[in-house]
């Protein structure tokens, strides 16, 4: 291979790399076999705690994913293809990603949304980017029940270009709407807010969409797509931009990723959509075909003045999430979001039965604050040693909130005797207090 | 009333302290089918050379230059559902925006239709 390459030895190759910079060791074991890795791996699982139930949401969900998604995902087509840089002679792919712009469109209300973005914290900032653009301000209002991860990479963009982010603290685990109205002035270019909230409440935000119009504000707002099978649409509550995380629709927490973020608009501002977009079209011979369209906003032919520097998308979660949504169909989808809601609404009955503050006044979704007797983060490691139980977040671990406050979350993983069992341990460590 | 031509390829027809300007047919040409025409805002202002606006084909996007400083007054909406008329009538009906002009001496800077027209065959 040196010689190949005309060099004398390993240390030629890297001559051009500082010695500051090249690591004096890779600390590697020495090579195994496959059989004898397989041994190792399977002996480290048996180690890790595999808890039987998690209550940890938090913008992250643990739900049923039918097995027909695995299977048609992972046909090979799909696995292995990188992104298609000659993109339509991939017509299945841009096939797929047609009808998945289609379902967000559908749970949202929107008119179009593009291929899928990197996560929902991305897509918050692609949001906020674009009402730059829209408004050409320089200022966005947050509220501070927006999901704190994402508003941290809001943030982190919005240093970058010079623009500010303006955040409203939460009040009471829900937002501020009165001290939200105060901050929009004739500088701001949307106001960005969550529903169901970081906490999971449920908020009537088309008051707000009114006011930011009249000051010609957007409204952007953040969605838990499977509360759309139950919610109004940001469509109904007037907003101009909708965005969210699409974990939930058929891809596996899988420990943190990959996700895909959502991102969908009103016609007037399809322009300033990020991101690739797959438009319908005919070819010479009138059969239906699919191109990327609208591609002079993208960075290949827009160069810096492109509307974003993203020119990729996550099509292979998108593909699961559109087959996600096809095999629940509408009826099933609503019919989940339904479910969900009941074996929250049957939670909260029993914690409140339990004695165990509620600090949260309005509607839950799908997940709500419970505060504790105790420090939350000390009960979360004491049940996962004890019970085998994730029982929540502690707010605090993203400074969302007191220390004593755990934040739980329910899907159709969990039936009643999982809740009561949830219950019956916090229960018990309280008791300890 | 005259008509002054850019090395950027804008035209515009200066009235007094009036101007409204659009793209050369030239650079019509250039870019190819026209799909979009992203208007300046009324009330822009801009000096000359400066970008005004950008103007999108389908197989490029151009920014468009002020060719002259001034502000703008009225943009043409028939170019945000018709972009097509850029390549059908460049000079004519596919004007882009008037100006009131802030420095209408500036038109020394630009060229009038037959220096244009050599401008242009040097290019070819």
């Amino acid at each position: 291979m040196l010689q190949v390459c005309g060099v004398s030895s390993i240390e030629a190759l890297f001559a051009d790399i500082p010695a500051s910079l090249r690591t004096a060791s890779f600390n590697l074991p020495p090579g195994r076999t496959e059989q004898e890795i397989t041994g190792t791996a399977a002996a480290w699982i048996s180690h890790t705690a595999v808890h039987s139930r998690s209550f940890i949401g938090a913008g992250y969900y643990d739900h049923f994913i039918p097995a027909a998604v695995d299977a048609l995902a992972n046909r090979s087509e799909f696995v292995t293809a990188y992104t298609p840089y000659q993109p339509e002679c991939a017509q299945g792919t841009l096939q797929a990603l047609f009808e998945y712009q289609t379902a967000i469109c559908r749970l949202t209300g929107m008119d179009a949304a593009n291929a899928s973005l990197y996560d929902g914290g991305s897509a918050l900032a692609e949001a906020g980017m674009m009402a730059l653009r829209i408004t050409k301000r320089n200022k966005v209002v947050v509220t501070g029940d927006v999901n704190p991860l994402h508003r941290r990479i809001l943030e982190t963009y919005f240093r970058t270009l010079g623009s500010d982010v303006v955040t409203v603290p939460a009040k009471n685990h829900a937002p501020d709407l009165a001290a939200l109205a105060a901050a929009i002035d004739d500088k701001t270019a949307a106001v960005l807010v969550q529903n169901p909230d970081f906490y999971g409440g449920i908020h009537d935000f088309a008051p707000l969409a009114d006011l930011a119009h009249k000051t010609g504000a957007l409204l952007v707002m953040s969605c838990y797509p499977i509360a759309l099978g139950m919610l109004k649409t940001p469509a109904e509550h007037g907003a101009d931009i909708a965005v969210g995380d699409g974990q939930s629709l058929g891809n596996p927490l899988s420990f943190g990723g990959p996700y895909l973020g959502y991102i969908a608009t009103r016609r007037q501002y399809i322009r300033q959509l990020p991101g690739r977009i797959i438009g319908e079209t005919v070819d010479t011979q009138g059969r239906r075909g699919f191109v990327l369209t609208l591609q002079a906003r993208e960075q290949h032919i827009r160069r810096e003045k492109a509307t974003s520097n993203i020119c990729s998308n996550q099509s292979l979660c998108a593909l699961r999430a559109v087959i996600y949504l096809s095999l629940l169909g509408k009826q099933g989808f609503v019919e989940l979001a339904e479910r969900l809601y009941r074996t929250t609404a049957y939670a909260r009955q029993q914690f409140q039965a339990a004695g165990f503050p509620l600090p949260q006044t309005g509607p839950v979704f799908n997940e709500f604050v419970v505060t504790l007797p105790r420090p939350a983060a000390r009960v979360v490691s004491r049940l996962h040693l004890v019970s085998q139980l994730s029982v929540g977040l502690p707010l605090a671990a993203l400074s969302a909130g007191t220390e004593h406050n755990l934040l739980v979350s329910f899907t159709e993983q969990h039936d009643r005797a999982d809740i009561d069992t949830l219950i019956a341990a916090l229960a018990e460590q309280a008791a300890k207090a | 009333m005259a008509t002054y031509y850019s090395k950027d390829h804008e035209w515009i027809t200066v009235n007094g302290a009036e101007g409204v300007m659009g793209i050369t047919a030239y650079a019509a040409q250039q870019l190819g089918d026209v799909v979009y025409v992203d208007l300046p805002a009324a009330g822009k202002s801009v000096k000359q050379h400066e970008v005004l606006c950008a103007i999108e084909s389908v197989k490029a996007a151009s920014d468009i230059y002020a060719p002259l400083s001034g502000s703008v007054t009225a943009v043409n909406d028939k170019l945000a559902t018709a972009p097509e008329l850029v390549n059908q009538s460049a000079e004519q009906e596919a004007w882009i925006a008037t100006l009131t002009l802030s420095n209408p001496a500036e038109v020394s800077a630009l060229m009038d239709r037959a220096a244009y027209d050599t401008y242009v065959a040097g290019l070819k």
